[in-house]
């Protein structure tokens, strides 16, 4: 079960690659985790994409100081810590888009630090 | 004995920033009460000094110069002037962020106005926890009184998640303490003490605590910036009045897809770093809030 699950990431990566579109976004229906990474001034992916209904962790982590994730449509929000993951859980109800930010002042670019999460059928 | 202002001197006073008419506003309609008189004072706000972005505000050296002359070529001074907060822009370079502060400080130093009250946004105190913003213009959070009315300087930016903290809530509180319900209020703050547009980080994470001491006092109203324009809102019966900034205007929470500052257009210079007039008058107990932009040579 785990092989054909990893086969399938897999196969889905090569496409992926091919085609050029973010394979964390893509693949959040197979492994409910998808990894947000973040660093002055951006998150990486800025753009993630979810089906309504399905749960997905989202694992957060910061490659310099400290950032926030905060998506208040959503209600989520969690700080974002240098050497540590942070989990947030989500069930996304509603279709949409969603916007997130840092909302840890993080220096001359903070305010540009913005991210969305699309929720789609 | 009440202080007439010239409307026209109180409008031009306007054109760089805010201004706050005082006219016994908090006492019993038809009842001033004893020891106040009527004042006005000026906000300045978000002049980020060291601001570098033509296509935003080919100005950015010569706004806040302007504003301090305009303040000084008034005919009436204001009691006190006041910044509510990002004197300067923000930078990772301790020394240059000194630098700013010196140079917004000499600037600021030519205002012919007695009493200047500071205030921090996150550009000045966000990144070191308020550190340097204190070694050059002291507490980051205080209180004074003048003339009957009980001014309380909130700090929501030291703390760079946007938060006053429990210490300083627990400092309102003991301040808050002190006050007589009916007792003139005005809180200055950096950021939106309620949840203006949170989208755009338009608030303060617990300014609810800070909005709920005040909620049994009946007269009160908070200035604050960072929205870097006019908005006007009412919590229950406490008034929130954001200013204009001095370097980059912004556009209406939400009206564009990413919150960035309104590029500059040559056609209309200045526009969005327009001004407001707050006049309160006594015995109808409100507020005429009135709006107007600043033309390309800064004056009204």
């Amino acid at each position: 079960m785990i092989r054909e699950t990893a086969k399938r990431a897999l196969a889905i990566a090569g496409l992926l690659a091919m085609t050029g579109l973010n394979i964390h976004s893509a693949l959040s229906e197979d492994s409910k985790t998808i990894k947000i990474s973040a660093k002055r001034y951006e998150f990486a992916p800025s753009e993630i994409t979810l089906k309504k209904g399905v749960p997905v962790i989202l694992q957060l982590s910061s490659e310099d100081r400290s950032h926030g994730f905060y998506a208040p449509s959503l209600n989520l929000r969690a700080d974002i810590l240098p050497g540590k993951v942070t989990e947030l859980k989500v069930t996304p109800q509603k279709t949409g888009d969603y916007d997130f930010y840092c909302d840890i002042f993080c220096g001359s670019g903070h305010e540009s630090m913005l991210g969305k999460i699309k929720v789609v059928d | 004995m009440t202080t007439e202002i010239d409307r026209r001197e109180f409008i031009r006073l306007a054109g760089i920033g805010g201004v706050v008419f005082m006219s016994g506003i908090y006492g019993l309609p038809g009842q001033a009460m004893p020891g106040n008189k009527d004042f006005f004072f000026v906000q300045l706000s978000d002049s980020h000094w060291g601001f570098e972005g033509a296509k935003i505000n080919p100005d950015a050296k010569g706004t806040l110069r302007k504003a301090v002359k305009e303040v000084n070529s008034l005919n009436q001074k204001p009691d006190f002037v006041v910044f509510t907060g990002d004197l300067t822009q923000t930078t990772d370079d301790t020394n240059v962020r000194k630098q700013r502060m010196k140079e917004f400080q000499e600037i600021v130093g030519e205002l012919d106005t007695k009493v200047v009250h500071f205030m921090p946004g996150e550009h000045d105190a966000s990144l070191d926890k308020g550190e340097t913003y204190k070694e050059f213009f002291g507490a980051t959070h205080y209180t004074f009184d003048h003339k009957g009315v009980h001014f309380i300087a909130l700090d929501n930016v030291s703390d760079p998640t946007g938060s006053i903290g429990d210490d300083q809530i627990e400092w309102l509180k003991a301040d808050l303490g002190r006050q007589k319900p009916d007792s003139n209020i005005v809180v200055l703050t950096h950021r939106p003490l309620f949840d203006l547009y949170p989208q755009w980080d338009w608030a303060t994470r617990d300014g609810a605590k800070a909005i709920e001491l005040l909620m049994p006092f009946k007269n009160v109203s908070v200035f604050y910036g960072h929205i870097h324009r006019e908005h006007h809102q009412m919590t229950g019966h406490i008034a929130h009045h954001s200013a204009t900034s001095l370097m980059l205007p912004m556009p209406e929470a939400g009206s564009v897809p990413k919150r960035m500052p309104i590029p500059w257009n040559s056609a209309e210079p200045y526009k969005g770093l327009g001004f407001r007039n707050v006049h309160s008058e006594t015995k109808a107990r409100k507020y005429e809030l009135t709006q107007y932009p600043i033309n390309e040579a800064g004056k009204v």
